[in-house]
């Protein structure tokens, strides 16, 4: 009898085997997650870490203490002390002059050189600084604190290692000992580098500085944000919400989807060819790689903000329309408003790809060696990345911090960049 | 049929036809529509009842391939004129959805909205008086007047309907439709909402679609029945539910199908 009741009414398995092998898929599926999750936070970790770790020394520099003799016979040889004999007078040769008197021992040429060689050749430029201030210092003797030069920098921070083969090492044993010298009499101190947040780029490491780069960027990105926004938010507002659905807007939305999954470096090639062969526009200017970059990052925008409108509730629409609002009352009143948080999310997207692109910017000339700090879109300017890629490419053992600095500072870019949008995102972001 | 004298009617339907796409959902359509009245219109699941309420305020030009055939007069005009403006047509036919779609704005803009942008008001007193009485007309004033300023859409459900529905009032329409506007509403919000709905009848001309023919019989003067795209009958609505003329509509009101 009991044949026929089980075998006409199929039961859920109920089995403590099932529930068990259930209980284990979830626990194990979350583990997946967590695992994942986890890995994700430790590559990041250890990204952040190495960089950090090999660029902070970037943001402090070694100085020299010298007591130089202001001698007006050489400040100013001709007795007038108008603004270019003391703009232009051999400070230089100032600081060489305290070096040899310092160490009276260095007689050769050759040893002379490298003795001079302790102090960045740049040094004579805090003394025109004090000098061009208070020109009432000329013919007194003042301790100045010159920045050293790359290599005793590195020594300093414990870069050149002292226990190498002096064949093998970039600092001779009789720098070293000169170095020493100075630092037992309290004429080595270490500082904020300023130079390094203020200065352009160099090919000598201690007078190397990231506000170039850091300014081509900002302007670069500005170019990119004010061209990629808006048009990108229009044209995406348009084919969302006004084109007609047919053949052309079909081939013109598979065309934007595809220039999403263009190579970068194909853009570059487009502005050489186009904006500078074509209109003749400036060589390494930011406007070009704002203009290159804004078309890289338009189909990502146009993307995201279809995505943002299309997820706005017809409802919303309906309601709307019913009160009697125009069509563009209704995207401009109800639907741009909520689609601005998902608008900013591709936004974010978009202009973290630009900011961190260099390859299209190799064609168009952001590449070049450019030493003064750039003071708008149009001078000559290069880019954080391109900056970085430059640097790590610099025999100069100082450059290697220079380069992980410099990645520091364009992760603080992008990371303020991001908190600009998420602000404005926050700012608009309802329930519904 | 009881044809009424066309001075008593606010809006005429003729040959109503809608197609979306290939597909017809209407056919032939003759309904008029009492002013200061509330007309009925009930009917199975995709009978074409909704698709004739969007026709009277043009809503259905907003979905892409739906075609709108046959003439549909407000007060003798035609609102499928090509002079016609459309948004001034919708600021004379307010609507009221299914389910409550307030703004994700607070309370005060979402009722000052239409009247904002149609420049109902010319200084804020103007507005403050205009959005206090919508609201009181909805009857949500007493509920809601110590805050205005929030959100609208933290408001229950029924409460929500009612912020449309003062919405809808707020610039001062001529008609109002109503698509099932119950139908997401617990049933003593329905209550007030139908009570609303008896209120608003002696200043507005209402059209209702719902589900429930209760509540058809309980709101509405006049009730149309619409099956499978036809219209099958309509008329006053004590003689549709007490001594329907066809079959059909015996059969929905006695609940034999739909």
């Amino acid at each position: 009898m009991s044949d026929t009741s089980t075998q006409g009414i199929r039961r859920p398995d109920l089995s403590d085997g099932r529930i068990r092998r259930r209980y284990a898929a979830e626990r194990r599926f979350r583990f997946y997650g967590m695992f994942a999750v986890g890995l994700a936070i430790a590559m990041l970790a250890v990204l952040l870490v190495s960089v950090c770790s090999k660029g902070y020394s970037a943001f402090y520099r070694t100085e020299i203490g010298l007591d130089v003799v202001l001698d007006p016979a050489v400040i100013t040889p001709d007795g007038k002390k108008d603004a270019d004999t003391l703009a232009n007078a051999d400070y230089q040769g100032l600081v060489k002059d305290t070096l040899k008197n310092a160490f009276p021992e260095v007689t050769s040429r050759a040893d002379r050189k490298l003795l001079y060689a302790l102090v960045s050749n740049g040094a004579g430029d805090t003394i025109r600084q004090a000098v061009l201030s208070d020109p009432s210092v000329i013919g007194s003797t003042k301790r100045f604190w010159v920045v050293a030069a790359d290599d005793i920098d590195m020594l300093k921070k414990g870069f050149i290692k002292r226990d190498v083969a002096e064949a093998e090492r970039v600092v001779p044993d009789s720098q070293i000992s000169w170095f020493d010298k100075l630092a037992a009499n309290n004429q080595i101190k270490t500082t904020f580098n300023s130079t390094f947040l203020s200065a352009g780029d160099s090919r000598e490491p201690e007078q190397a500085g990231v506000l170039g780069a850091l300014m081509g960027s900002i302007f670069t990105m500005l170019v990119t944000v004010l061209l990629a926004l808006p048009l990108g938010v229009m044209s995406a507002i348009y084919l969302e919400e006004f084109a007609p659905k047919n053949r052309l807007t079909e081939i013109i939305e598979v065309n934007i989807n595809n220039l999403a999954a263009v190579p970068s470096i194909v853009f570059g090639l487009l502005g050489l060819a186009v904006l500078l062969g074509v209109f003749g526009l400036p060589r390494s200017a930011p406007l070009v790689g704002g203009m290159v970059l804004a078309l890289m990052t338009l189909p990502t925008i146009i993307i995201a903000t279809r995505a943002a409108l299309k997820a706005v509730p017809p409802s919303i629409r309906e309601a709307a329309y019913g009160i009697g609002a125009s069509s563009l009352q209704v995207v401009t009143h109800h639907v741009l408003p909520l689609a601005t948080p998902g608008i900013m999310t591709g936004a974010i997207i978009g202009l973290a790809r630009a900011l961190g692109e260099s390859a299209p910017l190799l064609m168009i000339g952001m590449v070049a060696f450019i030493v003064d700090v750039p003071h708008g879109p149009t001078d000559p300017a290069t880019v954080l990345p391109v900056q970085i890629y430059l640097w790590a490419d610099s025999p100069e053992r100082a450059f290697v911090e220079k380069t992980s600095a410099g990645i520091m500072v364009l992760l603080a870019f992008l990371i303020s960049m991001n908190a600009i949008a998420i602000f404005v995102r926050r700012r608009f972001e309802r329930r519904w | 049929m009881n044809a009424i004298s066309p001075s008593l009617a606010k809006m005429h339907g003729r040959k109503v036809t809608v197609h979306y796409g290939p597909k017809q959902a209407l056919f032939d359509v003759d309904l008029d529509v009492p002013e200061r009245m509330v007309t009925a219109l009930i009917g199975p699941s995709g009978c074409g009842k909704s698709t004739f309420l969007r026709c009277l305020n043009r809503m259905n030009d907003v979905i892409d391939g739906c075609k709108v055939g046959g003439e549909i007069t407000l007060d003798g005009q035609d609102i499928y004129d090509q002079k016609l403006d459309v948004v001034m047509l919708r600021a004379r036919i307010g609507m009221v959805f299914q389910k409550p779609n307030p703004f994700p704005k607070s309370i005060y803009d979402n009722v000052a909205y239409g009247p904002r942008i149609h420049g109902m008001a010319g200084t804020k007193g103007e507005l403050d008086e205009i959005v206090r009485s919508s609201l009181e007309k909805a009857g949500l004033w007493n509920e809601v007047k110590e805050r205005l300023d929030q959100p609208g859409t933290g408001l229950s459900g029924g409460q929500q309907q009612r912020l449309c529905i003062a919405r809808a009032i707020a610039v001062s329409p001529e008609v109002i439709l109503m698509d099932e506007p119950c139908s997401a509403l617990d049933p003593i919000a329905t209550a007030k909402i139908e009570e609303l709905i008896d209120e608003l009848r002696e200043n507005f001309t209402i059209v209702i679609v719902t589900h429930s023919m209760q509540q058809a019989a309980r709101v509405s003067q006049k009730t149309a029945f619409f099956h499978l795209g036809h219209l099958i009958e309509w008329g006053d609505t004590e003689q549709i539910f007490t001594s329907p003329k066809d079959e059909r509509t015996q059969g929905y009101i006695t609940g034999r199908f739909g």
